[in-house]
């Protein structure tokens, strides 16, 4: 069971929370909605809940809510350029289907 | 597949409902888009790793548009179909800008309602609305292409001192462009966005704003996160580009040079102005070149020489700042913090003559070039809902004036338009006539000087004023306008506390064409106005002096002899029937003759009046 960031990834996320001025970690997570069943939802982290599970990455602390970790468990979160457009990408071993765009997807 | 940003905890958008937004700084020499990702504003770069968009367009055969780099490089080839600088004629009207320094075909306007200059091209006659609009199109497309969908919207930055014509310009060319504008924002504020100084502490900033031809200072105040521009000054003709010049005027006294053909000209100023940005960081510049005459120039510009070079363009910009503090009634010890805009503020001379002034070092930290699109990108940001609602900034202005319609129909000014929300006024006025007991307050929106060319928003009665002489009642009235625009008029006559009250919407039903065609009459009729003000101001003093003769002369009139009440009677008549007329000289000139005729009969009264309070009474008895 974990989730990670690439070192790419780990230094933008590190930058982002740098300029935020606050935060803990990055959250990784899944909702149910979307044109194909689940979609994944990326936020900064002030609080932890009890039932978070945290993880260690290249000095980034991830944290997972355990719902969502059954749908994304092994993934590796990667950051990524694709011509002007710039941002982070879900490498989910257990997605089965995405929808066209690839912002939701079924397991 | 899709690429993720970083939300807010909680902020997270459904797939396919980004909100993305952007912040745009349309500037005269060059433009930026930029947009906050993952928490972080940052400025969008094109295919080529330009950041700068050159705030040029070129009109093609064809009806073909280029915009930037291209256009800018056609500028000496083409320059009738080549316009720079489009900001300059934004909301302006052929009068108002000198035309003879411009190379471009300007198109005289026979309606009377499109008042804005118009430039003729070969693809037709364009207006600076238009020439903006393809020059935020560029922005939109690129801001498109990096972000991967559709924009919400888009807050643009226009100069603290651009006024509501120029504001609405920039507006429609948003429109034209199609981009919803999520709010305009002035140049400084987001200046000061952009370094977080909306969190910070309140307190009052000076923005300092050297751009490529225009030099701006801007006084802004802090206080509950709203920022107010306490004032501005600048200068339209002072840039980083009169900087190149002095080298280049340098360069030519150095070697002798002939007059230089255009070529040789751009060939120099382009190495002046690398030598400009190469003495940022070194003490020595090289400039060597080969002319088209096949003269060799090679010359070396110390940063001491350059210093010396450019000494009086730096002088020049502390005059404006000094005259904008004066303005604002402030002394350098009340500035918290100085702002550095504009790419030209990287030369050192610069920095250490700002620092001198105001006796602290000023930010330069973040990107001079970049710091109004980012902080537009970070209110964009939250404006679009991207942020919780508790970081909502609230920076917004009344877009036209608010008054009060006095004695004569003319409109006493109460809130100045531009004011920022939320605010609260209040203003004293008294009564007209001996006992009156009721005032009838009528607020009204718009700029013109009569009644009867604003636009009435509320009428309402403050009744039970107690009995008094004519102007001792004191009837404060107040307007406040809430963050939502929401107008509120009360009256309280001070003496009894009696009060009254009502809400309005101002701008309810006033669509932003007739906010414009409302504007744009009131500069018009600027001189027409000010006539009708001074007449009517004239027949109020007229009237008022009548009433006060008239009763004076039913009380007292034996205290005159025949012939002073002949010339008194006559005086009289005479104003009465030119207080009918239209010519507020002659009615103020036989005001005048009736005060000057009365004199007598005042020193008259007075003494009666003295005499009747004293007479049978003990002077030791009296209570003095």
């Amino acid at each position: 069971m974990a989730i990670s960031l690439t070192e790419a990834a780990a230094s933008r996320v590190e930058k982002f929370l740098a300029n935020r001025g606050k935060g803990i970690g990055l959250r990784l997570g899944v909702k149910t909605t979307g044109c194909s069943g689940m979609a994944y939802t990326l936020e900064f982290v002030d609080d932890m809940q009890p039932e978070d599970m945290a993880f260690d990455s290249h000095g980034v602390k991830v944290i997972v809510d355990p719902k969502s970790l059954a749908y994304i468990d092994g993934t590796e979160l990667d950051f990524t350029k694709e011509g002007l457009n710039e941002g982070f990408k879900f490498n989910n071993p257990n997605v089965k289907d995405e929808c066209g765009c690839g912002e939701s997807f079924t397991v | 597949m899709a690429l993720l940003q970083i939300s807010e905890p909680g902020q997270s958008a459904a797939p396919h409902q980004h909100k993305l937004a952007v912040g745009i700084d349309l500037g005269t020499t060059n433009s930026l888009v930029a947009t906050v990702r993952s928490g972080m504003s940052s400025v969008l770069i094109d295919d080529n790793g330009h950041a700068l968009l050159p705030s040029v367009v070129r009109y093609l055969e064809d009806g073909y548009v280029e915009v930037g780099y291209e256009a800018q490089a056609a500028q000496s080839i083409d320059p009738a179909n080549t316009i720079i600088s489009a900001k300059r004629f934004m909301g302006r009207s052929l009068a108002e800008i000198d035309v003879s320094t411009q190379p471009y075909h300007f198109v005289e306007t026979p309606s009377s309602s499109e008042k804005m200059v118009q430039i003729q091209t070969r693809s037709g006659v364009k207006s600076a609305v238009e020439i903006s609009a393809e020059i935020l199109k560029s922005l939109k497309k690129r801001a498109e292409k990096s972000l991967g969908g559709d924009l919400v919207g888009a807050v643009i930055t226009v100069p603290a001192y651009f006024d509501e014509a120029q504001r609405q310009a920039t507006k429609d060319a948003a429109r034209l462009a199609g981009l919803n504008v999520l709010r305009l924002l002035n140049e400084p504020t987001a200046a000061a966005v952009a370094y977080g100084l909306d969190n910070g502490v309140e307190g009052t900033y000076v923005i300092y704003d050297l751009g490529g031809g225009t030099f701006d200072v801007s006084i802004l105040k802090l206080s509950r996160g709203v920022f107010e521009v306490l004032s501005t000054n600048g200068d339209s003709a002072l840039g980083g580009d009169d900087f190149d010049r002095r080298i280049f005027c340098w360069v030519l006294e150095q070697s002798n040079c002939k007059p230089l053909n255009v070529n040789d000209t751009r060939l120099i100023l382009t190495k002046a102005r690398e030598a400009k940005e190469w003495l940022t960081d070194h003490a020595n510049a090289q400039i060597t070149s080969v002319l088209s005459t096949g003269e060799v120039i090679d010359l070396t510009l110390s940063a001491k020489k350059f210093n010396e070079l450019t000494q009086t363009l730096v002088v020049k910009t502390l005059n404006p700042t000094k005259k904008a503090l004066r303005d604002a009634g402030l002394t350098i010890n009340d500035i918290k913090g100085v702002v550095m805009v504009g790419g030209a503020t990287r030369m050192p001379q610069i920095r250490l003559a700002v620092a001198d002034f105001f006796k602290q070092t000023p930010l330069t930290n973040l990107d001079p070039d970049k710091l109004v699109a980012l902080g537009a990108a970070i209110q964009a940001n939250t404006l679009a809902g991207n942020k919780s609602d508790a970081d909502l900034l609230l920076l917004d202005v009344i877009p036209l004036s608010l008054g009060l319609e006095t004695m004569g129909g003319l409109v006493e000014k109460v809130i100045p338009r531009n004011s920022t929300l939320p605010i609260a006024r209040a203003q004293e006025f008294t009564t007209f006539k001996d006992g009156q007991t009721a005032m009838s307050i009528h607020v009204l929106q718009g700029e013109r000087e009569l009644v009867t060319d604003c636009r009435s928003l509320a009428k309402f009665e403050l009744r039970g004023i107690p009995p008094m002489v004519a102007g001792s009642a004191r009837i404060r009235v107040t307007f406040t306008v809430d963050a939502d625009g929401l107008l509120s008029v009360s009256a309280r006559e001070m003496t009894t506390n009696i009060e009254a009250n009502v809400v309005v919407k101002p701008s309810y039903g006033l669509s932003e064409e007739q906010i414009l065609i409302m504007l744009q009459s009131s500069f018009v009729a600027a001189k027409t106005d000010k006539q009708a003000r001074a007449l009517a101001e004239a027949k109020v003093e007229a009237t008022s002096l009548i009433l006060a003769i008239e009763a004076a002369l039913q009380q007292d009139s034996a205290l005159l002899t025949p012939s002073e009440s002949e010339a008194i009677l006559a005086s009289l008549t005479s104003l009465q029937s030119l207080s009918n007329g239209q010519d507020s000289h002659a009615i103020h000139q036989a005001t005048e003759a009736l005060n000057a005729v009365t004199e007598t009969f005042a020193a008259k009264r007075m003494d009666a009046s003295v005499s009747h309070a004293l007479t049978g009474k003990d002077v030791a008895k009296l209570d003095l």
